[in-house]
């Protein structure tokens, strides 16, 4: 099970000496069940710089909110094991004290997630819950400088009246304000890794867009990293600079948005795309879905995890699919992209046979460029 | 808030009314006469048809049933003089009448008995959950472990007993075959009278029964509020918080594993106040309890309504009492 | 073997985890069952050895609209009103929250509709009026000649079988104590239409249809997955052969992948039982996938209504604008960064007490006076497209002054005109007129 080293490349010729704030390698969480052992993550390496976001994309069971809990140590020890490494900002996280690893979390790095009226303790005041993350990691200071940093953070993500609704409960602001106190949380220590697990899906359209704004321009104020899971392409397409899709624990396809948005490789990736419909897309695209449902992870499927619901490995020759599993490798359009897939002209398939289908708009575009 | 402990409260009284209005018909048209008991008792067991008529009109049997009824309310606010055969007998506001077997006021005879049972319910409580509610964290903690599997199915089994047999193994093999010294000498003696270690020993047993019996109940209740609110999504943020474990687990799960247990405890413990039968009787404790069973044995009807009303009222004020403590612990419950 | 998340959650995760905060392995157990997966696959059929040829085929484009369809179901002025008490040892009503204010619209024959806005504007009280699980306060539904909303409850039940519901979340609509069969079958004896020993026969004919295999009656519900689980509600809805389906988020509880699975079988079944569709979700894109038509509600209203190419395209209400803006593009990816969007401040404002006037006007750019003052009326303003607000336009060309002025007898400000004669523009008709009042002429023309 080797994987590229993929961060090198795009890290080095940027920052020589420091290096990106998070770097992930070779990551595996395997889970003891009474059915036997479920990796639910597995080669899993990636890097996000400070000031860059990373998107990861999969469906529910691809090991996305798994691993980015490993980053943030939320795993029990006694019953997962984690391998490999997680290095942030230069500290290795994987075997790190329980006590060491408190100081970090929620201090350089912090965690917000999808569900904030579950998420924030139903019978604490916002202003409470937002004071004891202050205090936890700033032991001298009092809890009147607390209140004035809490009351700073919710004016800072917008919540009106910041001075009154501090001493709300979660349940008396609406869900748009829930995720901001939420966030207004995660940041309170000014962390440098800000990972987002589904920010916005319990969210309406306006309220998710005035979130996401919100998010970019903490990320801009404060320079953090942030790494955002979802499963909205679309989130991913306006937010992400580089995006991570996941299938069955591991990584399938890595690249910078743009690559793997408009240029995909991977037939996991295609088929993500042609089964969302667009706003703005032609009305004679066709939806197409991914036939059958997500793997066992208990008994995965042999060779390359995505084969059986695969619609494109009759391209590739013999039973190769199925019985050897793809290494992770530089695509064509580029170093920095790489997928996990047998198929010899990923290109050639998406531009004649994919995009026809789920955008024939853009065909005609791509023709003309390629002229 | 204010309207709605008015509104329960008038709720209550509604409910106290009907209760007493209930066993004042079930003893009026009960298989005997409501006076056969006391005739048999003044009578030595000679009770002829023509003396029970005299105690029947003494004690206004004869009388239309809501006429009695409205005497019996009216003296409990105003007091009333009762006549038994030939004897009249005072008793003052608030009368719930006369004990058949005592002739004195039932109302004295309820006061002096309160002390005995609060005293066991309040002992027994405190120790129940003293040891109750810690070992239900430290089991929701552990849980999977040999010790919480282990813990769980031996608590099951003490709670699958019944209650009454429990107290009585408890009793005959603490006093009667180990012949625990000091505490032997189970019973009720006032502080006042006997000082406190008196009362202490005297008491300690019958704790013991009810607090293992009840932290059995209450380890197992707060092992699963324990366990649900460890789960929550709350929990998982206040660690990626970079909280210390113990804030995690007593700040944010206990706090939200307490509801339910306070929910349980507030019926329970009014349960308790209202009378603790077994162990009253089998400890040997003068309270309520084994004074309503008495009551019921020698057809004290006074003794019976007194009790009964007393435990409607327990009930009713230890509900509210939970539901505004609900309120408190809970912000999302408003009261209206 | 218990795949059903309720279940599940009874159980205590002692097998995986010893601590508090293992989260993880308690999302791993709920989305991802390690049992069952493999079993999930066999219960469908025909999607074995599929080429991508094959199910870009199966794939479906954007329904299209017949523009000549009779309508099915005329909705006029419904209103539902959920009351109110004050708190206190007398409960009083106090005011009313006007989850439903008095909407109209038509589902077209064997067409879609589709209803969106955002959580509280109504959309969803719409369809349980529908499926009467409610009993409107006012207005009429009528549907085969009659008035749904008036209806007894006993009048209604031959006509459940026309109207059925397809539920959000496939978890929980399903009883786990039946089996599929029985779930498929129940309503044909209640409404004992097909003879007892024809039951069988026909639930397998509705789980070939659904594309489930037809042996697999005599399973339980947790041994599918949750896009096989939907399938199976909409098996149960078509039991009857409804005329009317009412979709309430019928995929927004799904994987992406498995979405359009469903909405592709939701296309199939409507080309083949010439069924229609009430499409409620707030997902935009679907909808717009899905329907041909499309009906826009802020807080219990309907603000704009139209076919998809005018809505998507040209929306006129400021609303729709903000609405349509603030949905993530993946085509951004090409570009790169965030695309500029209009950013809509705060949140809705409570249904109990409403604004005055428009009830968008507190979150709109646009308002002015005349907005707090009177009501815009749902105005026909082209073939297919009706709008209400003061300052409808396309975006970019909001007109400067109140559009509605001279229909409704009053001046820029909203102020009554003496002596003006306004038009009762107040109720509209549930279709469309064949005229309508076109926005740069400021006449009533035709075609």
């Amino acid at each position: 099970m080797t994987s590229v080293p993929m961060t090198q490349s795009s890290a080095a010729d940027r920052d020589a000496h420091d290096g990106p704030y998070l770097q992930v390698e070779d990551l595996k969480v395997t889970f003891p069940t009474q059915d036997g052992p479920v990796t639910a993550v597995q080669g899993l390496t990636y890097s996000v710089e400070k000031g860059k976001t990373l998107g990861i994309v999969g469906e529910s069971g691809s090991g996305k909110s798994v691993s980015s809990m490993a980053v943030m140590g939320l795993h029990d020890a006694k019953s997962a094991q984690i391998s490999g490494s997680i290095r942030v900002g230069g500290t290795e996280v994987v075997g790190l004290s329980e006590s060491k690893m408190r100081d970090l979390r929620g201090n350089s790095m912090a965690m917000i997630f999808q569900d904030a009226l579950a998420a924030l303790h139903p019978f604490y005041k916002i202003g409470g819950q937002l004071e004891e993350a202050y205090l936890v990691h700033h032991s001298s200071a009092s809890k009147r400088d607390a209140r004035r940093k809490a009351i700073e953070m919710l004016d800072r993500v917008g919540i009106p009246q910041p001075d009154r609704r501090v001493d709300d409960f979660p349940h008396q602001f609406s869900g748009g304000m829930r995720q901001r106190a939420m966030i207004a949380m995660g940041l309170i220590n000014d962390p440098s890794l800000l990972i987002a697990d589904e920010p916005t899906t319990a969210l309406d359209v306006t309220v998710q867009a005035q979130i996401l704004d919100l998010l970019q321009d903490l990320q801009r104020e404060f320079n953090s990293a942030v790494i955002i899971i979802t499963h909205d392409l679309g989130v991913i397409a306006e937010m992400a600079d580089d995006v991570l899709v996941m299938y069955a624990g591991r990584c399938v396809e890595y690249g910078t948005t743009k690559q793997i948005l408009t240029a995909p490789e991977m037939p996991y990736t295609w088929g993500l795309l042609s089964s969302i419909p667009d706003v703005s897309a032609s009305t004679d695209a066709r939806l197409i879905p991914i036939p059958g449902n997500p793997p066992s992870l208990l008994r995965p499927p042999s060779g390359c995890s995505f084969h059986p619901r695969c619609v494109h490995s009759d391209k590739v020759p013999g039973d190769l699919c199925s019985t050897q599993l793809p290494e992770l490798l530089p695509a064509s359009s580029g170093t920095a992209h790489l997928k996990r897939c047998h198929l010899a002209d990923p290109v050639g398939v998406y531009q004649s046979e994919v995009l026809p289908e789920i955008a024939p708009e853009l065909v005609d575009e791509l023709s003309e460029e390629t002229r | 808030m204010f309207a709605y402990v008015v509104k329960r409260l008038i709720s209550g009284v509604l409910v106290v009314t009907l209760v007493s209005i209930a066993i004042f018909l079930l003893f009026w048209y009960g298989p005997s006469s409501p006076a056969q008991p006391i005739c048999d008792r003044e009578t030595s067991n000679r009770c002829s048809a023509a003396k029970l008529e005299i105690y029947e009109r003494t004690l206004g049997y004869d009388n239309p049933v809501y006429e009695e009824y409205g005497k019996y309310v009216k003296g409990i606010f105003v007091g009333r003089t009762l006549t038994i055969a030939s004897n009249e007998y005072d008793c003052s506001a608030p009368c719930l009448g006369l004990s058949f077997r005592t002739k004195q006021p039932v109302k004295e005879e309820l006061v002096s008995r309160i002390p005995a049972t609060f005293s066991i319910a309040i002992g027994g409580a405190f120790l129940y959950l003293l040891f109750g509610v810690p070992i239900g964290v430290a089991a929701a903690r552990r849980r999977g472990t040999v010790a919480d599997k282990a813990l769980v199915s031996s608590f099951l089994f003490i709670s699958s007993i019944p209650y009454y047999l429990f107290a009585l193994l408890t009793w005959l093999y603490l006093t009667i075959t180990f012949e625990v010294p000091f505490f032997s000498d189970t019973g009720y003696f006032p502080i006042t009278q006997d000082g406190p270690f008196k009362w202490f020993s005297g008491l300690f047993l019958a704790w013991v029964a009810l607090g293992i019996f009840g932290c059995t109940q209450y380890t197992r209740f707060t092992r699963g509020a324990m366990v649900e609110a460890l789960s929550e999504d709350y929990i998982r943020t206040a660690k990626a918080k970079g909280l210390p474990t113990r804030t995690i687990v007593y700040r944010h799960g206990l706090r939200a594993a307490l509801v339910p247990v306070v929910t349980i405890f507030g019926i329970d413990f009014g349960t308790l106040l209202a009378g603790t039968i077994f162990t009253e009787r089998i400890f040997e404790v003068q309270g309520i309890g084994w004074w309503s069973l008495e009551a019921v044995q020698g057809r004290d009807l006074p003794v019976v309504q007194a009790t009964a009303l007393f435990s409607a009222v327990v009930l009713i004020i230890s509900n509210l009492l939970v539901d505004v403590v609900y309120s408190v612990l809970d912000p999302r419950v408003r009261l209206s | 073997m218990t795949q059903d998340p309720n279940a599940r959650s009874e159980i205590e995760p002692t097998e995986v985890g010893a601590n508090a905060a293992e989260t993880g392995e308690r999302r791993l157990t709920e989305e991802h069952s390690p049992e069952t997966p493999d079993t999930y696959g066999s219960h469908e059929i025909g999607i074995e050895d599929l080429d991508f040829a094959t199910l870009a085929e199966q794939g479906h484009t954007a329904t299209e609209l017949d523009p000549d369809a009779p309508a099915v179901l005329t909705v006029d002025n419904l209103k539902m009103y959920f009351p109110v008490k004050s708190s206190g040892v007398v409960r009083r009503t106090i005011g009313h929250v006007q989850a439903v204010d008095g909407i109209s619209f038509e589902v077209p024959k064997g067409g879609s509709l589709g209803l969106v806005g955002e959580s509280g504007c109504g959309k969803s009280t719409t369809g349980r009026l529908i499926t009467r699980l409610y009993k409107p306060t006012g207005g009429s539904m009528m549907f085969d000649g009659q008035d749904l909303a008036k209806l007894s409850s006993r009048e209604m039940k031959p006509l459940r079988r026309d109207v059925q519901m397809i539920f959000q979340d496939p978890y929980t609509s399903l009883n786990p104590r039946h089996t599929v069969g029985s779930i498929v079958g129940a309503p044909l004896e209640v409404h004992d239409i097909v003879p007892k020993n024809q039951v069988l026969k026909r639930v397998q004919e509705l789980l070939e249809v659904v594309g489930l295999n037809p042996e697999h009656y005599n399973r339980y519900p947790n041994e599918f997955s949750g896009g096989q689980r939907q399938r199976i509600g909409i098996a149960r809805a078509l039991t009857l052969n409804p005329k009317v389906l009412v979709a309430d988020e019928p995929v927004s509880a799904l994987d992406v992948s498995i979405q359009a699975q469903v909405v592709n079988l939701l296309q199939d079944i409507q080309a083949e039982f010439d069924v229609a569709f009430l499409f409620i979700a707030h997902d935009l894109a679907i909808v717009r996938h899905f329907c041909p038509e499309v009906a826009v509600m802020y807080l219990g209203k309907i603000v704009e209504i139209g076919d998809r190419e005018t809505i998507y395209g040209k929306p006129h209400h400021p609303y729709t604008q903000a609405l349509l803006s603030a949905v993530p593009d993946v085509k951004q990816a090409a570009v790169g960064g965030r695309r500029e969007r209009i950013r809509l401040e705060g949140d809705v404002p409570s249904p109990i007490n409403p604004p005055s006037g428009c009830r968008f006007r507190t979150r709109c750019q646009f308002a002015q006076e005349i907005c707090a003052k009177v009501e815009p009326p749902l105005l026909q303003i082209g073939k297919r497209h009706k709008v209400a607000c003061h300052f409808a336009g396309e975006l970019g060309s909001h007109p400067a002054t109140p559009i509605t002025t001279e229909l409704l007898g009053v001046d820029d400000q909203g102020s009554p005109v003496p002596g003006a004669t306004p038009t009762n523009t107040q109720h509209t008709i549930p279709g469309y007129e064949k005229t309508w009042y076109d926005l740069r002429t400021k006449q009533t023309t035709g075609v």
